[in-house]
């Protein structure tokens, strides 16, 4: 089979001179354990997409509708190049994954599927997760799988760009008003016990070696830079617990089956459907 | 990878060039006639999207690398590319998308940032860094080429802009931001 559908914008390959075609032809597409971990990441970036989608129209001010859609975009080209790579184990494009998995197939984190709550909250989300992904995609740009690698290339200087959007918000809101300081300290409370499990180490990770990150080994760094930041910020690194369950074993939260219900609706209303 | 002609002005590494293969330079000279949606006074080439051309069993190949992730203008541009080389004769097409070595602004062309400029459009100041950069070099206002401008929003329009605003003439311009 080839390496990506071709109904899709993102049929890619790794780099250099790789193409779709000789990774088609090389029979490389990606092995069972590779595809699953590329769908956590896919899923990751799939949800929250699908999540930050939501404040276009309703942001607080034009600039920052814009800066959230900008930032939705990205995460979804990221989570396309993930579930089409995903895709090649099972013969399924990214469509398939994307709207034809029930709750129970998706392995998107519990931090991506919170509650947008107000603009602190979302903003204490963004915070997290970017610093997370860009701990996680500046390691996976090493991996010995040659299109995790070049994802994780691409991603990287994207998540850059979110990572310093959360800070400067985190800046701001928490150097502003006593609300606003309140509002993101709230948010930051909120969001935080689904912190622990972004550095679980499932057992798929034993398995893939040299190919995925270690999820463990990214805690320390962003343990250590989130503690600046929201020092600089004048706010307070939350001492709650990690919520019990959830990992990346099917066990999900409440939220997923109405993102999913929102996101699905119009594929499977009318399969096949195309603009 | 083509190799580079390191003369005085040695182009950013990674840069792609023109083949010296005479049926690979013909592909590669029908895409740069394409130019992106979303900037139109740009072709691919001057963009640095433009990343190899060759021709493989009769089959006219062209490699494109996205700016940006989840830039829409990729599929319209692939199509674009492909309706170009079938027009100029090729029976037989393929565009492939490379995400590595991931595309920098370091790519774009000095005709594409003097197009960009004479279209309103800031072009990147200075060299992609690798890692965060906290200092900004000052952005040049498009219409009367004040450095006294600031930033309304990092995000803009697109993915690869920014929103900025001029603190003399007033006016707001898109910044094609380093990247």
């Amino acid at each position: 089979m080839s390496f990506a559908s071709h109904d899709s914008a993102t049929k890619q390959s790794a780099g250099q001179a790789i193409t779709a075609e000789e990774i088609g032809a090389s029979g490389a597409t990606a092995p069972e354990d590779v595809a699953r971990y590329a769908l956590w990441l896919g899923d990751d970036a799939l949800m929250l997409a699908q999540r930050l989608g939501w404040w276009i129209a309703r942001a607080p001010e034009l600039e920052e509708d814009i800066a959230l859609a900008n930032i939705a975009l990205d995460l979804l080209g990221h989570a396309r190049f993930f579930l089409t790579y995903a895709g090649t184990a099972w013969g399924k494009t990214e469509d398939d994954l994307a709207y034809f998995r029930d709750e129970e197939e998706f392995r998107s984190c519990r931090l991506v599927e919170q509650e947008n709550g107000d603009f602190g909250q979302t903003i204490a989300r963004q915070l997290i997760f970017s610093y997370y992904q860009y701990e996680l995609y500046r390691r996976l740009v090493d991996s010995s799988d040659a299109t995790l690698a070049a994802i994780a290339d691409k991603a990287l200087k994207e998540v850059q760009y979110h990572q310093d959007h959360a800070s400067q918000w985190i800046l701001r809101l928490g150097l502003g008003t006593e609300e606003s300081k309140r509002r993101v300290q709230d948010g930051l409370d909120y969001m935080w016990p689904y912190v622990d499990e972004l550095f679980h180490d499932d057992e798929l990770i034993d398995a893939l070696e040299g190919i995925a990150v270690r999820p463990s080994t990214l805690r320390a760094d962003f343990d250590r830079r989130i503690a600046e930041i929201l020092g600089e910020a004048g706010l307070e690194v939350p001492g709650i617990p990690g919520a019990w369950g959830g990992d990346r074993s099917g066990e999900f939260s409440e939220q997923r089956g109405h993102i999913l219900a929102e996101m699905q609706v119009l594929a499977r209303q009318h399969p096949g459907a195309t603009w | 990878m083509t190799p580079h002609d390191h003369g005085a002005e040695a182009p950013p590494a990674g840069l792609a060039v023109r083949p010296a293969d005479p049926a690979a330079a013909r592909v590669w000279d029908v895409a740069t006639t394409v130019n992106d949606p979303e900037i139109p006074v740009l072709s691919v080439a001057d963009l640095g999207i433009l990343r190899d051309a060759r021709v493989e069993d009769g089959r006219a190949v062209v490699v494109i690398t996205p700016t940006y992730s989840g830039c829409p203008a990729m599929g319209t541009i692939t199509e674009d590319l492909e309706r170009a080389l079938h027009a100029a004769g090729w029976a037989d097409v393929r565009v492939d998308l490379v995400l590595q070595p991931a595309w920098t602004t370091d790519w774009m062309t000095p005709e594409g940032r003097a197009k960009l400029e004479e279209y309103g459009i800031a072009p990147p100041t200075g060299r992609a860094a690798a890692g965060p950069v906290r200092l900004g070099l000052a952005v040049k206002c498009p219409r009367c080429h004040s450095l006294n401008t600031r930033e309304m929003t990092r995000f803009g329009s697109t993915a690869c802009k920014a929103l900025h605003v001029c603190n003399e003439c007033l006016e707001p311009f898109d910044y094609f931001k380093v990247h």
